[in-house]
């Protein structure tokens, strides 16, 4: 891991407009990403964690604009992306691809494993059948499918399979980087484990820098180098995950490592419970955008938003109290 | 766990078979289980394990054809394989109800929470409807549910996610269950909401000294929630222990597995970044392997495996193991 940045998100924002009525008025808009600003350096993984409807998703997709973000720069190997026309941005695409949540719909039916595998390869680069098929088979070896099973289609494969063809495609390219959204977290447990190791092992073989969305704080903390919590399209706290998960200190991340159901009978410990759900995503809160459930508020929390800033050893915090 | 006059609930040689047109599944398939007053079983396992048909089977809730039940479920002496129609409808939603995983498609769209909360108090109690409304409000204040009373004239729909789940459990307990199936409660929910729902059914479980059969597969919430765990794989009973036992001493290899390849917050800092897995996947329940069905996956394989199905060997009360490494040991 060197301290360069390979990936740098700055200020990045994302509002879908929300449309009423027969004129289909833009009545408010749903600030799904609202400033978030991050690094991603080489080689290393990045976390990045919060519960449904933070916003999460939407980074991951704007970085590659599969979404097209509002405002903001995504600032890739000296590039940005969000400045580059089509054809520029598809051939970057070949560095940066992205694993999906849902292996079942993130996979053509109509197509076999080895078409699928192939059409990055045959979409960028100019080679002949054959080594085309050397290296879809290649690939199939290096995430633990058997090359045979290439004429095989999708639906004939279990979710850990489909999963580990999605992460060939990723690589077909040979990635610089890798966005992977929920990449787990259909999978049961034993299936689970399986694919977090091949990402361990294929990151260290391939020298690849994930940023890994997941919503699971266990398995974000296994697998990222660094991490950062997102709540209603803000990142609130961000630091290695260490130092995130051993000294926590915005209430939401307090909070939400608290919920965690730790798999040992014999730990006790204190729950901190939030009170009620996140806002709806017209209703959003003044101020910090926690202070409708954060037990520890006070009232500058309603009033001006916190600044985003670090708090020391590279420990940055959205918080009036810190 | 107190054991005033044996279990409330014994599942002894339960079968649950679905007539397909590919052949004939084996879901659950020769499963023995008791459920004390006033505990938590947990049953764990992974998708297709056979923990749901369980809870299923236990309420008749299952179409038959294409589904067959065998065996016996004594609630409270009665074998509820038994009953006609009218007897299990009876029990239904009475003396045992059930929390499903999604509440939004286990709530009827059409109905107010109000109207579906009492309609399951009518049937039961012999409530007015006026009786049952009020019962109903107080029920979605126990579950603190805010503003309960504008809240039962509400649709499913107007709910969140985690307020739909407490209503769920509002109207599950709302004719005092003496067992309660919560199959997957929190598998929909973000953490946090998962907390509140784990803490508040703790709570409501003392208050109505109910019996819970907690399936989930997430071994996190077995250990805070669950007094003794089942775990189920490919449609058999594996193991079976109380919580502390388990995570301290799991005995079957798969258990043991499946131990290993959760990530625990911290973990990987003294036991590195590799997890434990467990290789392959689940057998095709049309195809089961012949002797153990876990052998194709099992690190500690021997012959007999391949062979014979293992013995159910019980090593202590609620301790049973079905493995062939401690059928051996025993014969040492």
């Amino acid at each position: 891991m060197t301290d360069m940045a390979l990936l740098e998100v700055r200020d990045l924002k994302k509002h879908f407009p929300v449309k009423k009525g027969i004129l289909s008025r833009t009545v408010g808009h749903v600030r799904a990403v609202d400033g978030v600003s991050f690094s991603l350096r080489q080689g290393e993984t990045f976390g990045l964690v919060g519960e449904s409807g933070c916003g999460k998703t939407t980074v991951g997709r704007s970085i590659l604009r599969l979404i097209e973000p509002t405002a903001g720069q995504v600032v890739f190997n000296g590039q940005d992306l969000l400045a580059l026309d089509v054809e520029e941005l598809r051939q970057v695409r070949g560095s940066l691809q992205i694993i999906f949540q849902d292996p079942f719909s993130s996979l053509n039916p109509r197509m076999n494993v080895g078409k699928i595998i192939a059409e990055p390869v045959r979409n960028h680069l100019k080679e002949a059948k054959g080594q085309i098929r050397d290296r879809v088979a290649h690939l199939m070896e290096s995430v633990g499918l058997h090359p045979d099973q290439m004429s095989r289609y999708p639906h004939e494969f279990s979710g850990g399979q489909r999963q580990r063809i999605g992460i060939a495609r990723a690589l077909a390219l040979n990635p610089m980087a890798i966005v992977c959204d929920e990449p787990v977290s259909a999978l049961d447990v034993s299936i689970q484990a399986q694919v977090i190791n091949l990402l361990v092992e294929l990151q260290e073989k391939m020298n690849l820098s994930y940023i890994f969305i997941a919503h699971d704080l266990s398995v974000v903390e296994h697998i990222s180098d660094r991490v950062a919590v997102m709540y209603l399209g803000r990142i609130v706290e961000m630091a290695t995950d260490k130092e995130l998960y051993q000294n926590p200190q915005h209430p939401y991340t307090q909070a939400l490592l608290s919920a965690v159901p730790i798999p040992d009978p014999e730990v006790g410990r204190q729950r901190i419970l939030l009170e009620g759900d996140v806002p709806g995503p017209l209703k959003w809160p003044s101020g910090c955008t926690f202070h409708t459930r954060c037990p520890k508020r006070v009232e500058e929390c309603s009033q001006k938003e916190p600044i985003f800033r670090d708090g020391g050893n590279d420990h940055w915090i959205a918080c009036h109290l810190i | 766990m107190s054991e005033q006059s044996g279990p409330l609930l014994t599942i002894r040689g339960l079968r649950t078979r679905f007539h397909t047109y590919e052949g004939v599944v084996n879901a659950v398939d020769g499963l023995d289980i008791e459920v004390f007053r006033g505990e938590t079983l947990g049953l764990v396992g992974e998708s297709g394990c056979g923990k749901s048909v369980t809870a299923l089977s236990i309420l008749r809730l299952l179409p038959c054809p294409p589904a067959e039940i065998q065996g016996q479920i004594l609630f409270d002496g009665t074998n509820l394989l038994d009953l006609d129609r009218e007897g299990i409808r009876n029990i239904r939603g009475g003396d045992i109800s059930m929390i499903f995983q999604e509440p939004m498609t286990s709530l009827n769209p059409v109905l107010t929470i109000g109207e579906q909360i009492s309609e399951t108090l009518r049937r039961h109690k012999d409530m007015t409807r006026r009786e049952a409304w009020r019962r109903c409000v107080e029920m979605l204040q126990l579950v603190q549910i805010p503003g309960p009373k504008s809240r039962s004239r509400e649709y499913p729909h107007k709910l969140s996610g985690g307020m739909r789940q407490r209503a769920m459990i509002a109207m599950a307990l709302s004719c005092n269950p003496k067992l309660l199936l919560a199959d997957e409660p929190t598998t929909a929910l973000d953490v946090t909401i998962q907390a509140q729902i784990m803490t508040l059914m703790a709570r409501l479980k003392e208050e109505f000294e109910a019996s819970i059969v907690l399936i989930t597969h997430d071994l996190g919430i077995i250990a805070e929630m669950a007094s003794r765990v089942v775990v189920m794989y490919a449609g058999k009973m594996v193991e079976e222990a109380p919580v502390k036992e388990l995570f301290k001493d799991p005995r079957h290899p798969y258990t043991q597995g499946l131990l290993g390849s959760i990530p625990v917050i911290g973990r990987k800092f003294d036991g590195g970044q590799r997890l434990q897995e467990i290789p392959g996947i689940v057998p095709n329940p049309l195809e089961m392997p012949l002797g153990c069905r876990f052998n194709p996956r099992c690190p500690r394989t021997m012959p007999i495996c391949h062979q014979q199905e293992p013995p159910v060997v019980r090593l202590a009360d609620h301790r049973r193991v079905s493995c062939w490494l401690e059928a051996n040991k025993r014969d040492d």
